[in-house]
């Protein structure tokens, strides 16, 4: 394979976009990406996940602060001189041009011989698994198979970083699940820096290294995965990250790391995270709830409103004194039917105190 | 150092040390100066030539500014001084040839104050040359570069490069020329400035007069020219609607021939279709003679006024909108209608809901140029008007008339402005900020919707009479072209075709021996030549409107379209006042018919870009800039191969106008360059219609050749959109 990887870092070092005079798109937003990661932008629309992307390809300059590729500033540097690549969420396919020509195309554009961009334009579309492609014309391949012709034009420039807008967005379910995992293995095996704006908190938690959540212009969490998902930094990110119940506890005493805390008739000890006694919230999993039909054991008191049977798991909405609960349960055999009274109680894990 | 600042630096020292400074009076291309005293005869001298002659020593800081962009040899871009030795060697260079232009003509001071201050200067200076253009260029170039060093535009060159080159040309041949003219408005016959004197002239009876209202006198030309630039607005818009719906959304089996039809009268010099119209309902027109025999009609001279300007105007300028509409109707994604279809509306509700309100950006368009042709049209009001005043043709009288009066030409171009300045704007707030982007990155597949059933007869009923009409019309043309005297001797003869194009084999080979070729051969490479320039400068304008922002973009777009406003007879006269003399001087030259007609018709060019580019995805761009083209080479590959369709019609457009135009071009003729469209209106003078309208069919039949050939080498979008499945006909669904 000829495609080799050049991966190289992207810092944002204070920046600020502000478009027109009032509107202010990102906020004084630092972070690194270190070289040969995949990085996830995740956020609700309109929280400058798109702008912080277009910023670091050179299609948006920052109004103030830096952005650096590597070690150079590339803060002023237009698209066209910076090497980086972009992924559409429309693919942005020529539709003037072939497949082979598409792909070509960046390599063309920096003086490389006909023949050896051909070459490494089909390498390009052989690693997303479209060899023989060359030929056609966009509008004759289907939504997936244009999505990774777009994946094989940004890929054959071997760019210090590269950058998905939203790839999947325009795909079917199924077909999304298999090109996140291509995307992936491809960062990977080639070792190349890459960062990967979404909504879809399912999608980012399946691809990333780490993940950037944005909200209201600034960063509201940065970190691995499980971080995320385990030590949620506030409210939204715990309700934007794996649909969490946030319910309202006290907190009784602090002692070391363990923080005593009274959540309805519960009485639980948890990692304090820094907070102090008083009113806090909890974000408990979905699937850290332990249900139990015995109205005899411990537990908070509930009514089971809704059930939903998904195959490999149960959906309940249960009605309790801390609000109704979402609750995922993984017995499918021995299901509760709705107006049934139940005992929830918690599992060890997946609960997490979480500050305002 | 920067390559393009190098490139320049040689372009400018070539204007400087090898090219004569100043504009050669037998022509440069003869380069007869070459062996006639080059370099040191006065007339023919580079700048170091004069220099060192001791000669117009004012020339002797050109050479300083072209020295500064040497000190950026070594300096990177962001470099703070690189961008200011370009801007000062730049700006100052430039202000500084313009400056010494008007200050320096063919008189020596132009101004009696640097008379007094520094006495007489006993020496002139002419035109400039093509030394003069070539640093001039160059110093320009350095400006934008400069400008684009310090981050303007995301530091793109090539952006603000384009658009330094535009607000320079377009301030040159729009603005100075314009300005020039407005200035006499508010001068009286002296030259003495009095705002008195404009407002009497803005107030006349002729201009705002409502007379007709109540009486038989006519009203003022400004109402005229209103009422009749609204009803042929709205009545071309719809009939290219029509057209085009036609064309692209029918079943019908010889839609490609229709399109080829609704070609026919842009080809055709505009007062030809009026002398026509005369020749079927004049007083002793075939129809108005029919009617008379068969129901014992008198005759009359309806014709003459509002209807048959009217419908001369139509069949002019309804093929212009159906070339714009047809770009629009075909540009609208078919899976917006096929969404629509399954979301339950059937073929009418999605036509009314979705395909028609997509085309609200072409329908505009297409409004505002029929609006704006018709106030602007000279040739059909000329030919038809009678005693319905407009202001195209008022403007015409006041300075060729016995009145001679400039002030007064000036005060209606005024007034002309203001209507189609009030249109534009009106149309863009009409438009708004919706998206109407439908020509995404993802390609797609699907085939347009056909019409709705109710509205399928009507459309076909309005095209087919409409194309029946235009067929009559032209059938007048080329018969009246054969005939020996339209209404008295209609024999059959070839003799204006002799007269106008003989050529005759002798001994010396071909000769060009028939009346016509002169203007002729003039026509063709006139309009060859300006059809690419207008199409590219349109083009460019375009792209830079629609894909880039930047400060003053508004004016930008102002500047550009201004020229749209203003009518050909204003064109001509201002022409004539700014370029008779230095420092551009070009009256009497082939270039000034050139420049007027890049400047008159790029407009179209800039029209039918901007309606096409708005349909196409950004991201398209975008894509091609992060794969590390820049945007020259986007605009190139990505741009102009999908804006296709809008270049057939900017280069159809410009080419036929260039050979069809009379209004500005009548001014600015000259014994050796005459155009074929003044020559035919000489002839038409002197009553010889037959040898004019045979000479009009022959240039009929060149643009159309040219129409063809331009189709040919531009091409179809390729989109990769299938075409509509073929029905099963009746006939066929038997054989089966």
């Amino acid at each position: 394979m000829g495609i080799k990887s050049k991966a190289a870092s992207v810092t944002f070092d204070h920046v600020t976009k502000i478009y027109g005079e009032h509107v202010t798109a990102v906020d004084d937003v630092s972070f690194v990406v270190e070289a040969g990661k995949l990085v996830t932008l995740l956020g609700p629309s309109g929280c400058g996940k798109t702008t912080t992307l277009r910023m670091i390809a050179g299609l948006e300059m920052a109004n103030t602060g830096r952005v650096l590729i590597g070690d150079q500033d590339v803060t002023i540097l237009p698209a066209t001189d910076r090497d980086v690549s972009m992924v559409f969420q429309s693919y942005a396919l020529f539709p003037h041009m072939t497949v082979g020509e598409n792909v070509a195309y960046g390599l063309n554009v920096s003086g490389m011989a006909k023949d050896e961009a051909k070459s490494r334009a089909e390498d390009g579309l052989k690693l997303v698994g479209l060899s023989g492609y060359g030929a056609r014309l966009p509008s004759e391949l289907s939504g997936g198979q244009q999505q990774r012709v777009a994946v094989a034009r940004a890929l054959v420039l071997e760019p210090q970083v590269l950058l998905f807008d939203e790839p999947l967005s325009n795909l079917d379910a199924k077909l999304r699940r298999q090109v996140r995992e291509e995307i992936r293995d491809i960062q990977k095996n080639l070792g190349l820096t890459a960062v990967y704006v979404t909504h879809d908190q399912e999608e980012a938690l399946a691809v990333s290294d780490r993940i950037i959540v944005m909200n209201n212009a600034v960063i509201a969490q940065e970190g691995t995965p499980r971080d995320l998902y385990e030590k949620p930094a506030d409210l939204f990110v715990a309700d934007f990250i794996g649909d969490a119940n946030l319910v309202d506890v006290q907190i009784k005493s602090v002692s070391g790391e363990l923080a005593e805390v009274e959540m309805a008739s519960l009485q639980l000890s948890l990692p304090h995270r820094g907070l102090k006694s008083g009113a806090a919230h909890a974000a408990i999993r979905p699937e850290s709830f332990l249900v139990s039909t015995d109205q005899s054991s411990e537990g908070i008191s509930g009514t089971i409103g809704k059930a939903v049977y998904l195959g490999n798991h149960m959906e309940y909405l249960i009605t309790t004194d801390l609000g109704d609960l979402f609750v995922v349960a993984s017995d499918v055999v021995n299901t509760i039917s709705p107006q049934t009274g139940v005992k929830v109680t918690l599992a060890s894990h997946g609960v997490t105190l979480v500050g305002n | 150092m920067n390559r393009t600042v190098l490139l320049w630096l040689v372009v400018g020292w070539i204007g400087v040390l090898i090219l004569p400074w100043y504009v050669i009076e037998d022509g440069f291309w003869g380069l007869e100066w070459v062996l006639d005293g080059y370099p040191f005869d006065t007339d023919y001298g580079p700048t170091w030539a004069h220099l060192l002659e001791g000669e117009k020593v004012w020339l002797a800081p050109i050479p300083l500014f072209l020295l500064l962009p040497f000190l950026t040899g070594g300096r990177i871009k962001s470099d703070p001084l690189y961008s200011k030795i370009l801007i000062v060697s730049g700006l100052g260079g430039l202000s500084y040839i313009v400056i010494q232009g008007f200050i320096v003509g063919i008189a020596g001071w132009e101004y009696t104050s640097l008379e007094l201050l520094f006495g007489p200067l006993g020496q002139k200076q002419y035109g400039l040359g093509y030394g003069a253009i070539l640093v001039s260029a160059a110093f320009l170039f350095f400006t934008t570069q400069g400008i684009a060093a310090r981050g303007a535009v995301n530091g793109d060159v090539f952006v603000v490069s384009s658009i330094g080159f535009i607000v320079a040309i377009v301030g040159a041949f729009i603005f100075f020329p314009v300005s020039q003219i407005l200035i006499s408005a508010l001068q009286d016959n002296e030259g003495v400035y009095s705002l008195g004197v404009f407002l009497e002239k803005f107030t006349d009876k002729k201009i705002w007069g409502l007379d007709c209202l109540y009486s038989t006198v006519g009203c003022g030309a400004a109402w005229n020219s209103l009422f009749l630039a609204i009803t042929v607005g709205a009545t071309t818009t719809a009939l290219g609607l029509v057209f085009a719906l036609v064309a692209t959304r029918s079943g019908f089996k010889y839609r490609k021939v229709l399109r080829a039809l609704t070609i026919l009268p842009i080809i055709t010099p505009p007062f030809v279709i009026g002398l026509s119209i005369i020749l079927l309902f004049g007083l002793s027109g075939i129809m108005t003679q029919f009617f008379g025999d068969v129901f014992g009609i008198q005759p009359t001279r309806w014709v003459y006024g509002l209807p048959g300007i009217w419908i001369a105007q139509m069949l002019a300028y309804t093929p212009i909108a159906f070339l714009v509409m047809i770009g629009v109707v075909e540009g609208i994604s078919p899976s917006m209608e096929e969404a629509a279809q399954t979301l339950r509306a059937d073929r009418w509700k999605t036509f009314t809901t979705v395909s028609l309100p997509l085309m609200r950006p072409g329908l505009a368009n297409a409004f505002l140029i029929g609006f704006i042709e018709s106030m602007a049209d000279f040739g059909n009001p000329l030919v038809l008007g009678g005693n319905f005043d407009v202001l195209s043709t008022e403007i015409f009288f006041a300075i060729v008339g016995a009145q001679n009066d400039q002030g007064m030409a000036a005060v209606l171009a005024f007034v002309l402005l203001c209507f189609t300045l009030t249109a534009f704007y009106a149309q863009r707030r009409w438009l708004g900020k919706k998206s109407y982007t439908t020509v995404t990155g993802k390609g797609d597949g699907g085939t347009h919707a056909l019409l709705p059933n109710r509205l399928r007869w009507p459309i076909y009923t309005v095209a087919f009479s409409w194309t029946g009409f235009t067929i009559v019309v032209y059938c007048m043309i080329l018969f009246g072209g054969f005939v020996n005297t339209w209404g008295l001797d209609h024999t059959f003869t070839f003799k204006h075709y002799i007269t106008a194009f003989s050529v005759n084999w002798t001994d010396g080979g071909l000769q060009w021996t028939g009346a016509a070729w002169d203007s002729f051969w003039t026509t063709i490479s006139i309009a060859t030549i300006s059809a690419p320039l207008t199409a590219a400068v349109g083009l460019l304008t375009a792209y830079i409107l629609v894909r880039q922002t930047f400060t003053g973009k508004d004016l930008f777009e102002f500047g550009t379209m201004l020229s749209f406003a203003i009518p050909g007879t204003v064109i001509g006269v201002s022409y004539i006042l700014a370029f008779n003399v230095p420092p551009i001087e070009l009256t009497g030259t082939g270039a000034i018919l050139v420049l007027c007609f890049v400047f008159r018709n790029m407009p179209v060019g800039v029209r039918a870009g901007v309606a096409a580019m708005s349909q196409l995805d950004k991201s398209l761009d975008e894509a091609s800039l992060t794969l590390g083209a820049n945007s020259w080479y986007t605009f190139r590959k990505i741009v102009l191969p999908l804006l296709r369709p809008a270049i057939i019609a900017a280069l159809v457009y410009s080419f036929v106008r260039a050979m069809t135009a009379i209004s500005a071009v009548i001014f600015l003729v000259s014994a050796e360059y005459d155009m074929a469209t003044s020559y035919i209106i000489g002839r038409v003078e002197n009553n010889d219609y037959g040898l004019a309208i045979a000479y009009c069919t022959v240039l009929i039949f060149v643009m159309l050749a040219a129409v063809l050939v331009f189709q040919g080498l531009v091409g179809e979008r390729k989109m990769g959109r299938r075409e509509p499945e073929k029905t099963i006909t009746p006939a066929s669904a038997k054989a089966i």
